[in-house]
């Protein structure tokens, strides 16, 4: 199984020279410290900056300088500042190379749900509907299955969408799993967890398209 | 206040003809860039029944938080709102009514408000409960529904610097909505860290031009900090 670490060193694997990138709230964050070396990638905060760099020390602190989860950063040089219309202008108009962001659910359609979940409290949806609607290269990262062993890669969501067919590839603590042709596909497992068991653990059909590779780190 | 100059000298003056039942559009994100003294000035007035735009609500004691605590809100629009308690009350008692909307469809909403178109199409939000109920179109094979702007009674934004035409610029991360709510208000008020001369912004760096502004005030800033996040010191 991996770690919240190792889901985001795997997830940093999709990043190419030159892109600019969004991540999300929680293990998406984690993906800035995995960056390839050698590799110039800029990320993008909706909140209306590109080009975020670490979190301040002590005496950098600027209360007009955060991230899209309200925390305190640092701009990298060559970054620049724009409003929140302008900010999601280039996440909806396609412009965000790759975007990684948390799901509650996935399905074999390509939906999402991440925002809400029915009876308990809803807090909103930020930005997420706007980065999957706008996004060609989206990647999801989830906890396989709940505590009790209910998949979460479902054949239909159950909850409240996100997005309806905008998700194709999803990195979770035990698998790197593709959505096509309404199917999950199998192409690479977490280092000595089972073909079968991941089988088990996704509801949605999945298809096991040959010797399933498990990842190294 | 007279000809173009639009600084007033007092808080009273500065939300002058607000009243019960208007809507505001509000700059800020999260607690950033939050015109903190309009706010309070708007507590003071006791100003009810009030629909506020903002992509948040403050938190608890600070920011929009404070008109929660009078209720002076009815109804909240705003793509995320999970950071304070009360809040959180008064919706599961029915005392607040919620719009959420996606953060880039708000901030759509005031652009196109400012600028005087009705409505646009969006692919955000297609297929989600965002989207029941709104007129769906297809365009190049892909489906969109439409969205409508916002308009607002009066617009609060919290800029760095203006001078006394009304010109301003922000600072940094503070900038995020409040641009866009600066063109979308019937009366917009911003408050500012520094009142200047005219002239003395640079033109070709202006980011909301003194037209969509009707009052300008000296604010004082505590510029409270939400998520105080640091890496330790480097050797």
């Amino acid at each position: 199984m991996l770690s919240r670490e190792q889901i985001a060193m795997r997830v940093a694997r999709e990043m190419r020279d030159g892109y600019y990138v969004n991540l999300g709230i929680g293990i998406p964050t984690l993906v800035a410290n995995y960056i390839p070396k050698g590799m110039q990638v800029m990320l993008q905060s909706e909140n209306g900056l590109l080009g975020m760099g670490p979190f301040p020390t002590e005496d950098e602190v600027d209360a007009d300088m955060i991230n899209a989860g309200k925390q305190t950063v640092t701009a990298v040089s060559g970054a620049s500042i724009f409003d929140s219309a302008q900010s999601f202008g280039m996440i909806r108009g396609g412009h965000v190379d790759l975007t990684v962001l948390g799901a509650f659910e996935v399905d074999v359609m390509g939906n999402i749900a991440s925002w809400m979940v029915p009876g308990k409290l809803v807090k909103g949806m930020g930005g997420a509907m706007d980065l999957v609607a706008g996004a060609e290269n989206i990647v999801v990262t989830m906890t396989h299955a709940g505590k009790n062993g209910e998949s979460k890669l479902l054949p239909q969501c159950t909850l409240p969408l996100t997005g309806a067919g905008c998700i194709k590839k999803v990195v979770t603590d035990l698998a790197y799993v593709e959505i096509r042709e309404g199917k999950f596909w199998l192409l690479e497992r977490a280092p000595g967890v089972s073909v079968d068991e991941i089988v088990k653990l996704t509801a949605g059909e999945i298809v096991v398209p040959g010797p399933v590779p498990e990842m190294e780190f | 206040m007279s000809g173009l100059d639009k600084v007033v000298g007092s808080y009273d003056q500065a939300l002058a003809g607000l009243n019960d039942g208007m809507t505001i559009i509000a700059g800020g994100f999260g607690l950033c860039g939050i015109p903190e003294g309009l706010i309070r000035q708007i507590k003071r007035m006791g100003t009810r029944n009030l629909t506020i735009v903002s992509n948040n609500c403050g938190v608890d004691g600070f920011g929009l938080g404070l008109l929660l605590e009078d209720r002076q809100i009815k109804k909240m629009i705003s793509s995320y709102v999970g950071e304070n308690a009360l809040f959180e009350q008064l919706l599961l008692s029915g005392e607040l009514e919620v719009e959420l909307t996606p953060q880039g469809t708000l901030a759509e909403k005031m652009r196109a408000g400012g600028a005087g178109i009705p409505a646009f199409y969006t692919a955000t939000g297609y297929g989600t409960p965002i989207g029941e109920g709104k007129e769906v179109r297809e365009f190049n094979g892909r489906k969109y529904i439409l969205e409508e702007a916002i308009t607002g009674d009066f617009a609060i934004v919290k800029g760095w610097k203006a001078d006394r035409y009304g010109n301003v610029i922000y600072r940094h991360t503070a900038r995020n909505f409040n641009p866009l709510a600066a063109t979308a208000g019937k009366i917009t008020v911003v408050e500012v860290e520094e009142i200047v001369e005219p002239g003395s912004l640079d033109m070709d760096n202006i980011h909301t031009p003194g037209i969509y502004v009707d009052r300008v005030i000296q604010g004082t800033f505590e510029k409270r900090i939400e998520r105080r996040t640091v890496r330790s010191q480097e050797a």
